[in-house]
C-alpha cells in the first residue's frame, strides 16, 4: 500500500515539473484530467479505509485516552514515518489549544514504534516521531521548557497482537502530564 | 607447597605434535561430523570422595567430560559417541589407549584424562589422541580451585577444537543478555549472564527499570548497555566484577546503542535529540567525546571493525534503513546493502572479514552476512521475526534473538536466543531459565 501511495506523488510530481513545460495548454490541461483521475483512482485504492485504518495509519480510538474532555491524548503513524496525519494535526490543535488554557501543564511525548523493526533504529525513531509532535505543538505557542520527549522504541506497545491493525495502534505518540 | 593461584596454570607435559592426521573443515557446512569418544576422566577413590564434599558432584571426572561432550556436540562439527560402547576403563586409556578397540567403534579422536585432588585443588590432566595414527596430539593440565571445574572442561573443549580445526575456540565464554518476563505490553527485564552452555546463570538488576542491548567490552569483564532509569534512557557502564555502574557521558536526551570500541578503550553510540540521531564515540579514559556522524536522518547501530580503523552503522538517509560502512573518525560514508529489504544491526565480524545483519525484507526477517564492501551476501535463517546477531569470539557462530507471533488473542509471544554456524548449518535455541533477548557474546576468558 505504501508503494502504491508513493508512486503516485512521484507522477503528480513529473506532471507539474516536466510535462507541463512542453506542452500547449489545452493538451496540458487534458492531460492533468486524465492524470489527475488517475491519481485520484490510484488514491482510492491505496488509501483504502478498511475498519480502524487508512492506509496504514490507525484511526480508531480503542486505545486513545483523553487529556480533557474532547482531546485525544495521541497520535498515529504510518510505517517507518513520522510525519503528521491530517488528524494527528487536528488532535495536536486541540491539546495545544488545552495547554495554552492550561499554562502550568508540563507534558512527556513518549514515541513509540511497532514491533516489526530493529530494536534500535526504533528507539531512534520513536524519539523522531516524537520530536515531530513537539515540533508541531511549538508551532502553536507552546513552549519547549514545558515539553520532554521521551522514546521508547518498541519496548511499550499498547496492543500485544502480531497483526497490522494492533501495530497501527503501536505506532504513535502519546502526550502525558508531567506534573 | 605450591602458591595458590587462582588463575589456571597451563603445564604442557609433552609437546604436541605437528602433523596429526585428522582435521575438521569448517569452513563449509559440516554434515560428517567427526565421530569423537570422550573416555570419562578417571579420578582415585581418595579425591573422587574430596571433591564429593566440596563440590556435591558424586564423580567430578565423569562431569567434567559430560560438558566437553555437550560442547563438541552442540559445536555441530562433532559427534560424541556412546559411552556404552568403550571397551578400555578409563584410568587404562588414559596412559596407553588401545587403539584397535578405539577404531573399532569408530572413533576417529579420542580423549581421555585423569582428576586428581591435590593440596586443596583441583588438578586436571588431558590427552587428545589421534586414533588411526595412533598418535598423541595434545597433553596438557590444569590445576585450580575445585570450583572452577565447569571451566576446566570449557577450556579442555578450546583445546581439543584449536587441535582438530586449526581455529580458536569459543567454549570458555559467557554471554550477557536480557531476560524477559510478564505480559507483551508491560514487559519486565533484568540483565543476565551465563556460560556459553547456559549453566551459572546469573540476574545483574532486578528489573525495575527497562535495561536493553548490553554489550560485553572485548578486553574485560565491563559491559555497556542502555537503562530506562528515572525515565531516562541514558548508555551505562557496568562492572560485572564489583557491580559498580555509572552513566557513560553528560547527554542532554536519550544515549542508546552502545558498543566497545576493539581496545575497550572507547564507548561507540547513538545520541538522539530534536528527532535526529547522531553516532558519537567517548573515550573512557580522559571522557572525550567525539561526534562521528553528521547528517539530519538517523545514524544507529554503529560497530567497529577490529582493527579500529572502521565503523559500521545504520542509518536511513536514503529514506529507509541501510547499513554504511565509514571510517573511524566519520569521513568517506559508503552506502554497502543493495539488496532487496532493509537492512539494520550490522556488527563487524571479530575475523574483520564479514558484517553480520538483520534483514526485513516482505514481512520476514533474516540473519544473514555480507563482506565489508556489501559484496557476497548471504542469508542464513529466516523467520517471523529475529534480530541483532552477535559474534562468538572466533567468528564461526552467531548468537540471535527470536520473537514468536501472537495469536488472536495476543497470547502465545516468547523471545528466545539461538545460535546458527556461519555456514548457515546447525541452528538451535539457546535455552535460558526466562525469555530473552539482546545477547552478547564475551571474548575467551583464558587464552
Amino acid at each position: 500500500m505504501k508503494h502504491l501511495f508513493s508512486c503516485e506523488k512521484v507522477r503528480v510530481r513529473n506532471i507539474d515539473q516536466g510535462a507541463i513545460m512542453k506542452l500547449n495548454k489545452i493538451l496540458k490541461n487534458t492531460l492533468l484530467i486524465v492524470f489527475a483521475c488517475l491519481a485520484l483512482s490510484a488514491c482510492a485504492t491505496s488509501k483504502k479505509t478498511t475498519g480502524q485504518m487508512q492506509g496504514d495509519v490507525y484511526t480508531g480510538t480503542d486505545t486513545v485516552e483523553y487529556l480533557a474532555s474532547g482531546v485525544p491524548d495521541r497520535v498515529f503513524f504510518a510505517t517507518n514515518e513520522s510525519v503528521l496525519t491530517t488528524a494527528s494535526r487536528e488532535t495536536l490543535r486541540k491539546q495545544a489549544t488545552y495547554l495554552r488554557k492550561n499554562s502550568k501543564i508540563t507534558i512527556v511525548l513518549e514515541g513509540h514504534a511497532d514491533e516489526r523493526g530493529t530494536r534500535e533504529y526504533n528507539l531512534a525513531l520513536g524519539e523522531r516521531r516524537a520530536n515531530a509532535a513537539k515540533d508541531y505543538l511549538m508551532t502553536y505557542g507552546i513552549s519547549s521548557d514545558r515539553i520532554s520527549v521521551l522514546s521508547y522504541g518498541k519496548e511499550r506497545p499498547v496492543d500485544s497482537g502480531s497483526n497490522p491493525l494492533a501495530w497501527s495502534k503501536n505506532r504513535r505518540s502519546v502526550t502525558v502530564k508531567a506534573n | 607447597m605450591r602458591i595458590f593461584i587462582q588463575i589456571i596454570i597451563f603445564l604442557i607435559i609433552i609437546p604436541s605434535k605437528s602433523f596429526a592426521l585428522i582435521e575438521v573443515d569448517i569452513t563449509r557446512g559440516n554434515l560428517d561430523p567427526l565421530p569423537i569418544a570422550v573416555s570419562p576422566l578417571s579420578i582415585d577413590e581418595n579425591s573422587r570422595k574430596n571433591f564429593e564434599k566440596i563440590l556435591k558432584k558424586k564423580n567430578i571426572g565423569e562431569e567434567i567430560s559430560k560438558i566437553i561432550e555437550v560442547n563438541l556436540k552442540t559445536s555441530g562439527l562433532f559427534n560424541p559417541l556412546n559411552k556404552d560402547a568403550f571397551l578400555q576403563a578409563p584410568d587404562i586409556a588414559n596412559l596407553k589407549p588401545r587403539f584397535e578397540d578405539w577404531n573399532l567403534i569408530k572413533a576417529q579422536a579420542l580423549i581421555t584424562g585423569k582428576v586428581s585432588f591435590i593440596d586443596e585443588k583441583l588438578r586436571v590432566e588431558f590427552r587428545l589422541w589421534d586414533v588411526l595414527a595412533g598418535k598423541e596430539m595434545v597433553a596438557l593440565a590444569f590445576t585450580t580451585v575445585p570450583t572452577n571445574w565447569r571451566r576446566v572442561g570449557h577450556i579442555i573443549t578450546d583445546k581439543v577444537y584449536q587441535r582438530l580445526t586449526g581455529e580458536k575456540g569459543y567454549f570458555d565464554t559467557r554471554i550477557i543478555y536480557v531476560a524477559e518476563e510478564g505480559p507483551k505490553t508491560k514487559r519486565i527485564k533484568k540483565l543476565a549472564i551465563m556460560d556459553q552452555d547456559g549453566a551459572n546463570n546469573k540476574f545483574l538488576t532486578l528489573g525495575n527499570e527497562l535495561v536493553l542491548t548490553p554489550r560485553f567490552n572485548p578486553t574485560s569483564q565491563m559491559v555497556t548497555y542502555l537503562s530506562y532509569f528515572r525515565n531516562l534512557p541514558r548508555v551505562y557502564l557496568l562492572d560485572i566484577e564489583t557491580g559498580m555502574q555509572e552513566v557513560v557521558g553528560d547527554f542532554p536526551g536519550m544515549t542508546f546503542a552502545p558498543r566497545f570500541s576493539p581496545d575497550g578503550k572507547k564507548i561507540i553510540m547513538s545520541f538522539a535529540k530534536d528527532g535526529n540521531s547522531e553516532i558519537y564515540t567517548m573515550d573512557l579514559e580522559n571522557r572525550i567525546v567525539e561526534k562521528i556522524t553528521n547528517h539530519p536522518s538517523i545514524d544507529t547501530s554503529p560497530s567497529f571493525s577490529p582493527d579500529g580503523k572502521f565503523i559500521c552503522f545504520n542509518s536511513d538517509r536514503s529514506g529507509y534503513q541501510q547499513i554504511y560502512v565509514m571510517k573511524s573518525d566519520g569521513s568517506n560514508v559508503k552506502r554497502i546493502s543493495f539488496g532487496k529489504g532493509l537492512y539494520g544491526t550490522p556488527v563487524w565480524s571479530p575475523r574483520g572479514d564479514l558484517i553480520a545483519f538483520t534483514k526485513l525484507h516482505k514481512g520476514k526477517f533474516y540473519i544473514g552476512v555480507m563482506r565489508t564492501d556489501g559484496s557476497g551476501e548471504r542469508l542464513l535463517t529466516e523467520n517471523f521475526y529475529q534480530e541483532a546477531p552477535s559474534w562468538s569470539p572466533n567468528g564461526r557462530v552467531l548468537i540471535f534473538y527470536r520473537e514468536t507471533k501472537t495469536d488472536v488473542k495476543g497470547e502465545g509471544f516468547s523471545a528466545k536466543l539461538w545460535s546458527i554456524d556461519l555456514t548457515g548449518y546447525n541452528e538451535r535455541m539457546v535455552k535460558t531459565p526466562t525469555d530473552a533477548s539482546d545477547p552478547s557474546w564475551s571474548s575467551l576468558l583464558s587464552n
